[in-house]
């Protein structure tokens, strides 16, 4: 998954806000400032009603367009209502899968799967229609026809096992991140390791770039198999860290406070230990 | 032994410089430090590494000039530095080792450094003296179990179960991974703390 535009500020240049405010900026006549103010209700996680409200509402906004007809102001609030954990918003961004602006469709799938509500299952499956042949990029843009990484992430993250005969064509496709983004799905929906073990080969095979997105598919699926495979890795220690903690955390328990500590745990944290 | 640095000002290609690094390391010769420092601001992690290794090896004798010559202005190079440094444990780098594991801004050379504050060779130092180091190193570890980052208190706990060793501060560790047991807000960090405590 990947922020576009709106992590591009940094907290310490922008206007002080609170979230009454930032609330209130979401109906401003400046345009910029209910972009911004989208952003930031995510970004410090207001969870307030009103909030939540005015998202939702701004997810249906006609007034801030881009050149080629995208919705900068629906994509933040889309992004801000993932971050904000109520199911509140599940309905408004099922219709965002609809929107033309791809970038308000990518934003809805991923803040649909971290919502995890399965009422949106239909609706992200509906993008896969037509499947690999479907997935071609568009003319002159920079993306494919559907943000088909994040409906792939989010069919796997959710346990959607319905979807596995429409994910699986794509560990076919002929872009590498989408083959991955398959793999990842067909993992969380099967627990084969083959598919496991897809992703270690491009950890080895991979440029750069892929091999840190790899580490965060394996770290998000807590494929243990890997951890040697992570700790060898040539790239930064910081995102091998990160997968590493994403494996720890599939070995320990839902309960904290009592859990022991097993086998495979220590096998993790001495390797993390290894790479400080 | 001019020889042998000439070819590492020369190398044109990285595998040559690598060549040339592993040559130069191979006499374990104390006049080859300068150089073998010198390779981690060349950009090339393979060598770097071979330099790493054999100025740890060198042990003691690479340490002033490792202290003298940290590079402020390049990061990668930098974190060479402190990692060799972590390595060697000697308590001269105390200072560095404290200043970097508070405020350098990259992650990767503060979990380096402490790291390596929890391993620091007390016993060269005088008693008063190791005394007052491990006191500081304590301090430090501490402190940085409150940073904002997983990561960095993740280390921290690795540094102050290393230092837990010395009877002086160990008390205050086994409390300090007590409060973080029940108040991290990390799943793996609390998981570290107990491995920690059980070893």
């Amino acid at each position: 998954m990947i922020e576009t535009s709106g992590e591009e500020y940094s907290a310490q240049n922008a206007p002080n806000l609170t979230p009454e405010i930032a609330i209130a900026h979401l109906r401003s006549p400046d345009l910029s400032l209910r972009y911004y103010a989208a952003w930031w209700l995510g970004k410090f996680r207001v969870s307030q009603l009103e909030a939540i409200d005015a998202l939702v509402a701004a997810l249906e906004d006609e007034a801030d367009r881009t050149e080629l007809g995208g919705y900068p102001l629906r994509r933040n609030a889309a992004r801000a209502l993932g971050k904000l954990g109520n199911l509140k918003a599940v309905p408004g961004l099922i219709k965002c899968l609809e929107c033309s602006d791809f970038y308000v469709r990518e934003a809805a799938a991923q803040s649909l799967a971290m919502l995890g509500d399965k009422t949106a299952l239909p609706a992200l499956i509906k993008l896969l229609d037509g499947g690999v042949e479907q997935a071609v990029q568009v003319p002159g843009l920079p993306h494919l026809t559907q943000p088909y990484t994040a409906v792939l992430e989010a069919l796997g993250a959710m346990g959607a096992t319905e979807a596995i005969s429409l994910v699986e064509p794509f560990l076919q496709h002929s872009v590498p991140r989408l083959q991955c983004s398959a793999a990842r799905a067909m993992y969380q929906l099967t627990q084969e390791s083959i598919y496991g073990e897809f992703l270690v080969k491009v950890l080895a095979t991979g440029d750069l770039k892929m091999r840190r997105v790899v580490l965060g598919d394996l770290g998000a699926i807590g494929y243990l198999d890997a951890a040697e495979a992570i700790a060898q890795a040539q790239v930064e220690n910081s995102f091998k860290l990160i997968a590493l903690k994403g494996l720890l955390e599939y070995q320990l328990p839902k309960q904290s406070d009592t859990f022991g500590i097993s086998e495979q745990a220590i096998r993790v944290m001495n390797l993390m230990d290894s790479l400080l | 032994m001019d020889e042998l640095i000439r070819a590492i000002t020369t190398a044109e290609t990285p595998s040559q410089l690598v060549t040339a690094v592993k040559n130069l390391a191979a006499t374990k010769n104390p006049s080859a430090i300068p150089n073998l420092i010198a390779v981690f601001g060349y950009n090339n992690p393979e060598a770097a590494i071979v330099a790493v290794a054999a100025l740890t090896e060198l042990g003691e004798i690479a340490v002033p000039q490792l202290l003298d010559q940290i590079d402020d202005y390049n990061y990668g190079a930098r974190a060479y530095s402190i990692r060799t440094l972590a390595a060697i444990a000697d308590p001269r780098a105390l200072d560095v080792l404290i200043s970097t594991t508070i405020a350098d801004f990259a992650p990767s050379v503060r979990r380096a450094a402490a790291r390596g504050l929890g391993k620091i060779h007390w016993h060269k130092l005088d008693p008063t003296e190791a005394e007052t180091g491990t006191n500081r190193a304590l301090e430090t570890l501490m402190f940085i179990c409150q940073d904002t980052d997983w990561s960095i208190r993740y280390a921290a706990i690795v540094g102050l179960q290393a230092l837990a060793q010395e009877d002086l501060v160990r008390l205050p560790i086994l409390a300090q991974f007590q409060l973080m047991l029940t108040n991290d807000t990390e799943k793996a960090v609390r998981a570290r703390v107990q491995l920690a405590l059980a070893q």
